[in-house]
């Protein structure tokens, strides 16, 4: 069967066109001998290597994939959060080669050749990240819903070194919304883990 | 997002070919501002050049100046000991604006970039002259309380949303370019554009021409200089007013005196009538409230922003007040 006369790849190609992310979220690439008349006119798939958690992945994804629906819906990592999809909740908050960054304005392809670290993969084995550990001993959170991302943000607050008060730490914490109102456990939690020895 | 293709940038001369060749073509950074407002279909585009893994990510001692790279991250810049020390408008300016994250993603080149926050613009339907050319300005008489009262025209009263380019807009800045002609320097007051009946256009960059630099020459009273940023929360939220200012005072009197305004203007805005008043004089309260009446001269208010003038006043006497304490 050829590719032109083959119905999966024609619906296939049409969701593409229609759907704009539909490479990215099923995963799957078109492979063999594609008609040039069958290709979306633009949004052609493009590699994305990326290493998350330690393991790494080879995607091939629509350039309009994010970082975040890349993780959440092609790698099925779903700890990290989508709130408000523009930068302003920090929920998709993740670590990109250990800087904290907002996973919803990264396309994937731009992260291509990068370390991601997220949620899913601060604990060491069954050993919490210690800033799970705090949040949990805290009580820095209620619904959870910002929570992976508050928590990778802390990492990253961390590993920046600039926070020396809890003002400071309410400042660079400012790109995580809690909606639960769980500030003031969050920032206990922070400055315990940092001013362990 | 409408579908786009992207395409990694090999070098600043293959980007800027693929760009100028290309009409809906442009570059991508870090993303802030772009793919937000792609995500929001205020902007779109067919295809994405990549520049921000260009090696231009280095801030770099020259002339007793200082040239940083379009790719060097807010964060970076912030924190830079050459910025915190000898330009410290700017490290405090980079540091009010948007999020630890965002700062971590966004460039000095973005930045300069960067695009108004004025909702009609980015409702992408309202009329919006610099949005779509032709169809009118719906803040003019809607809700304007966020936009500008310096520097508007009937065609458009967006507010230029940056901090940085605040800061820039008084360090005698030239923006480095590279573009299909070329490259340029391009001293930071010409950048960017008034909206007069093109609001559209925004800066006089040519399609496909690529911002690689800043340059700041290495100015002494530059290390004396503050940033003051008053908004509507105390975090991660544009500016209602705010004020950049740097002062050289001997022998009891003002010798050179900057100040820049936010928040406010159209544009990354230079008081010069302001600082006029300033030399020669002995720093005192009334002189300052007196520099600050001068920034806000001719401001045009509209039905919900006329508290500006009054606020930006302020905030110009209240942060030469500061920066004279301080030192």
């Amino acid at each position: 069967m050829t590719a032109d006369n083959d119905p999966n790849r024609r619906n296939f190609l049409q969701g593409v066109a229609a759907s704009g992310l539909a490479v990215g979220l099923t995963g799957t690439v078109p492979t063999g001998p594609v008609a040039a008349a069958d290709l979306p006119a633009l949004g052609r798939p493009v590699p994305v290597r990326l290493n998350v958690n330690g393991a790494d992945h080879n995607l091939s994804l629509e350039p309009r994939v994010t970082l975040l629906d890349a993780l959440r819906e092609v790698m099925h990592l779903t700890g990290s959060k989508k709130g408000c999809d523009h930068g302003q909740c920090g929920a998709c908050t993740v670590l990109v080669d250990g800087r904290r960054v907002n996973s919803c304005l990264t396309l994937a392809a731009a992260a291509a050749g990068s370390k991601v670290t997220t949620i899913e993969g601060l604990a060491e084995g069954d050993n919490l990240h210690p800033v799970q550990a705090a949040f949990i001993k805290h009580d820095a959170f209620q619904c959870g819903y910002c929570t992976p991302g508050q928590i990778c943000s802390g990492v990253g607050l961390l590993a920046e070194g600039h926070a020396k008060s809890d003002d400071d730490v309410r400042e660079l914490m400012s790109g995580n919304i809690c909606r639960c109102g769980a500030y003031p456990n969050i920032v206990a939690a922070i400055r315990e883990v940092q001013e362990k020895p | 997002m409408t579908p786009f293709d992207y395409a990694r940038a090999d070098g600043s001369a293959a980007a800027v070919k693929q760009v100028s060749s290309a009409a809906g073509a442009t570059f991508l950074a870090g993303g802030t501002g772009l793919i937000d407002l792609m995500k929001l279909y205020v902007e779109r585009h067919d295809l994405l050049v990549d520049v921000g893994r260009l090696p231009l990510d280095k801030v770099e001692v020259i002339d007793g100046g200082v040239r940083i790279g379009a790719n060097v991250r807010n964060s970076d810049l912030a924190y830079h000991e050459v910025i915190r020390t000898r330009y410290p408008v700017l490290s405090e300016a980079l540091l009010s604006g948007a999020s630890p994250q965002l700062r971590n993603m966004a460039t000095v080149g973005g930045n300069i970039m960067q695009r108004t926050r004025c909702p009609y613009f980015r409702d992408g339907l309202s009329p919006c002259n610099k949005r779509d050319p032709g169809t009118g300005c719906a803040a003019k008489d809607g809700y304007n309380r966020p936009n500008a009262v310096l520097g508007v025209s009937d065609q458009c009263i967006a507010a230029n949303p940056s901090d940085m380019c605040v800061a820039l807009a008084i360090l005698d800045a030239t923006v480095r370019t590279q573009g299909p002609k070329g490259e340029r320097g391009i001293p930071f007051a010409d950048f960017h554009l008034l909206p007069g009946d093109t609001p559209d256009r925004e800066t006089v960059l040519e399609h496909g021409e690529l911002i690689t630099a800043v340059d700041l020459p290495a100015n002494p009273w530059a290390a004396k200089s503050h940033y003051l940023k008053v908004r509507d929360r105390a975090s991660f939220e544009f500016a209602l007013a705010s004020a950049a200012v740097a002062l050289e005072i001997a022998d009891g009197v003002i010798k050179t005196a900057r100040i820049g305004l936010g928040g406010v203007a159209t544009k990354p805005w230079r008081a010069s009538n302001a600082e006029k008043i300033l030399i020669g004089q002995k720093p005192t309260a009334e002189l300052f409230a007196a520099a600050g009446e001068a920034a806000m001269k001719g401001a045009v208010p509209r039905q919900h922003n006329g508290f500006k003038g009054a606020l930006a006043r302020k905030v110009v006497a209240r942060a030469l007040e500061t920066l004279t304490e301080r030192n």
